[in-house]
């Protein structure tokens, strides 16, 4: 009792958290959803340290996001902060993504690859393993705070807190070199950065995954909204087939057992309260769709599992999409999955997702790793010179992105009498053509003066070519050039 | 509320508030108790809040915080964080400081920055000068255009009053001297020099005056001194003006443009800062060759710009 408690105890200003203590369950739905864990889990953990050989000038992360150096590695694409239209893709791709998923097979995501329900799923199992199955939970729950409560409380929360604290430690390892920072993070040394994103991270994974729970899906996250919104008729959602079930066969006993007139028709639901019990977010899904069910299909499993008992066909609560619900109402045969998936809505939003992706592979490919840009000093544009020619100047910035470092040739095309020199160089060695040494992965700046002949006032256009010296055989000749170039008199 | 008797909504057993609004109502769904429990967290960390920070005017908070404070604490660890360039840069010889590429960027970046409160009021943002101010982006220099002779310059000032050390020249007021037929001569003559004009009986005159007035300062090929500050006249550049007016006003009433010496008014390393900008304009020459050895046929080499000994070079990079 709370000193809350006190403002309105009739009304119900607020509302306490009905705990939830699914069964466990086995069957079709689960094992898909022990892969789907397993694989993400292996992925989130283990990533970081794969490692992914660039040679001496990058690091050898397989999927890194170098903040500081402002790089984003994955495999063999490396992005820079300009190329981020690739990273804005990904998230495009994302929407699209969810958009074809959520039409197709409805809050897939919620049920099986959300991380708050991967880590709760997660969560329960160390409680099941600690505690027992529902019922010695709800003993236990309700058991006073005895040594032997307390012991168990304290180990499921050590586990859970370890697994938090695992789960915040692998995320920091996707943005600094991940054995280099393990060794800081232990002995002390890392930045603070990384130690406040664990204990952030380490927070939320084990307040959010121990206690919260469906909290999240119902109060918190906007996703079911939005989700909701997305399905169609079409839609595969967990459906209770209730021109099935219904009447309930304890609540026709009951009624014949209090001599009211029972119909011929008895449901094949029993009753029995499986569905309920094994419901990660407590709903009863015979109400029918609602915002609290994520579509997990434990339901699903815990039902067949009795239909098999009672030699009933099983999928009494099965996948199935509102059209098709009709249709069943109506007397007609259940229809076969891949008709509900293959339609043109799924067809239109997998072309769309697929042609950006193939779009962006394909940008990715062609991409040049040699960059030049110019910007003409306009302060002052021409310079006289003491001989009589006139001088011009260019803040010349050559981005390198491949990591190595690479020998250009600049060359100038066009205002023949022109000549060219950088602020590395005398003016005395001006020539038609600079040989730059390019710093691997890099943009190097350099200030670039040319000179020519005064004469009648106005623009020379010229190009400034970069020719890669060192180009190996077989690799594509990647010639850049500034074309827009002019040179001013005045 | 007196004459709407909440009722309860069928689909979920919840009451409504009575509201109503073209037949939607609201629902008087309660909140969840974690949600309360942040809100009174929320109350107590702001009360926490306002008692540590500024929060009631004319009043500092229990941690002593404010912006102005953080202000003052970024400038000094960003001056903490400058000093060791700074020192480096002050311990270094000005003729040396081209031969850490590094230090000398950091020079040239400082003096881009002490150029723009100091120096643009003369001699423009981009430095290109104005008639009576030199252009510093170009190859022409009056006393010197290597690091060490613009170092000088800044200095110490030209013809600045209140510094000994100062350039110093004045050139005579030739309308006393010179008969204005014969200063018009000693024009013509000198845009023959230049290579403006072609030779004229006129010209032909002027080089005799010239050679008997000028050449002890411009020398007698009028490709000027710079011990004493003598202007080429033979250039392509005029630092007022190369048209027959102005090079009459120059010589019938003579030039004295004046730079203030900036020893009293910067400290050392601006000093050398703004000199190692100035020489980074693009204009600015070899250091000068030291001092010959006995053996005076020593290979002669191109003089070569401390930057950079080769033609290749990455000048400045950043990522």
């Amino acid at each position: 009792m709370s000193a809350l408690d006190l403002i309105n105890p009739t009304s119900g200003l607020y509302q306490k958290r009905e705990p939830v203590f699914p069964r466990v369950v086995n069957g079709r739905f689960r094992r898909l959803k022990w892969a789907v864990m397993i694989f993400c889990l292996a992925v989130y953990y283990i990533t970081p340290w794969l490692r992914w050989d660039r040679g001496a000038y990058a690091p050898d992360q397989a999927v890194l996001v170098d903040l500081a150096n402002r790089r984003f590695y994955m495999f063999d694409i490396e992005i820079w902060p300009q190329e981020f239209y690739y990273v804005a893709g990904l998230l495009i791709m994302a929407g699209i993504g969810l958009f074809l998923v959520t039409s197709a097979v409805g809050r897939a995501w919620c049920g099986y690859a959300c991380p708050q329900t991967v880590w709760t799923d997660l969560f329960q199992h160390v409680e099941r393993w600690i505690d027992g199955d529902r019922n010695a939970q709800i003993k236990l729950n309700k058991a006073p705070w005895t040594a032997s409560k307390l012991t168990r409380r304290l180990s499921k929360w050590s586990i859970w807190l370890a697994i938090a604290m695992a789960t915040g430690g692998a995320w920091i390892f996707y943005f600094a070199d991940a054995p280099t920072l393990a060794q800081q993070f232990i002995t002390g040394t890392a930045p603070f950065v990384a130690y406040a994103t664990v204990g952030v991270l380490t927070f939320t994974t084990f307040a959010l995954g121990g206690f919260m729970r469906e909290q999240v899906c119902i109060y918190m996250c906007p996703w079911p909204r939005i989700q909701t919104a997305m399905l169609d008729e079409k839609s595969l959602i967990v459906t209770y087939r209730d021109w099935r079930g219904e009447p309930r066969t304890q609540g026709v006993k009951k009624a014949a057992a209090a001599g009211e007139k029972v119909g011929a028709k008895i449901g094949d639901c029993i009753d029995c309260n499986a569905c309920v019990s094994v419901c990660p977010t407590g709903v009863d899904i015979r109400q029918g769709p609602q915002l609290g069910c994520i579509n997990c299909a434990l339901c699903i499993d815990a039902c067949d599992e009795v239909m098999g008992k009672l030699n009933r066909p099983r999928g009494l609560i099965d996948y199935l999409n509102l059209d098709d619900q009709k249709h069943e109402v109506a007397g007609g045969q259940p229809k076969p999955i891949l008709k509900t998936l293959l339609r043109p809505r799924t067809l239109v939003y997998f072309s769309i997702w697929a042609g950006i992706g193939l779009a962006m592979l394909f940008t990715l490919g062609e991409r040049a790793r040699l960059a030049i840009d110019t910007a003409q000093d306009r302060n002052p544009v021409v310079v006289q010179m003491s001989d009589g020619q006139v001088r011009n100047g260019w803040t010349v910035k050559m981005r390198n992105m491949e990591s190595r470092p690479r020998r250009v040739e600049l060359t100038m095309t066009g205002l023949p009498q022109g000549r060219m020199w950088t602020d590395a160089m005398a003016r005395s060695a001006a020539a038609r053509s600079v040989t730059l040494d390019l710093a691997p992965d890099a943009t190097t700046k350099l200030q670039l003066y040319v000179v020519a002949p005064a004469g009648p006032a106005g623009e020379t256009p010229f190009a400034l070519v970069a020719r890669p010296l060192d180009e190996v055989a077989g690799s594509r000749a990647a010639r850049e050039a500034a074309r827009d170039v002019k040179f001013i008199r005045q | 509320m007196t004459d709407h008797k909440p009722d309860i909504d069928e689909a979920t057993g919840t009451k409504f508030v009575g509201h109503e609004w073209d037949g939607i109502q609201e629902l008087d769904t309660p909140m969840p108790r974690w949600w309360v429990y942040t809100f009174v967290a929320c109350v107590v960390f702001a009360a926490g809040y306002v008692v540590a920070y500024p929060a009631i005017p004319d009043t500092d908070g229990a941690l002593g915080w404010s912006s102005r404070g953080q202000l003052a604490d970024t400038l000094k660890a960003e001056t903490a964080a400058r000093a060791p360039r700074l020192n480096a840069i002050a311990a270094t010889p000005i003729e040396q400081l081209a031969s850490n590429p590094q230090l000398m960027r950091s020079a040239i970046e400082g003096g881009r920055a002490a150029f723009k409160v100091n120096c643009v009021q003369c001699h423009g943002a981009g430095a290109a000068g104005s008639k009576g101010y030199p252009n510093l982006n170009d190859d022409d220099w009056l006393w010197g255009g290597d690091i060490a002779a613009i170092h000088t310059s800044i200095l110490h000032g030209i013809r600045s009053p209140g510094s000994d050390e100062a350039r110093y020249s004045q050139m005579p007021a030739f309308a006393d001297m010179l008969e204005r037929g014969q200063i018009q001569q000693v024009v013509s003559y000198v845009r023959v020099m230049s290579g403006q004009d072609k030779p004229t009986r006129g010209s032909r005159a002027g080089a005799a005056l010239f050679a008997e007035n000028c050449a002890s300062c411009h020398g007698a090929d009028g490709k000027g001194n710079r011990e004493m500050g003598a202007p080429n006249l033979t250039d392509g550049i005029w630092l007022y003006g190369g048209d027959r007016a102005s090079l009459t006003q120059t010589i019938a009433k003579a030039r004295f443009g004046v730079m203030p010496h900036w020893s009293e008014k910067l400290d050392g390393v601006t000093i050398k800062m703004l000199a190692a900008y100035v020489h980074s304009l693009g204009g600015g020459e070899a250091n000068p060759a030291p001092p010959a050895p006995e053996t005076a046929t020593a290979t002669a080499s191109p003089p070569a710009v401390d930057t950079a000994s080769t033609a290749t070079g990455a000048a400045n990079v950043s990522s």
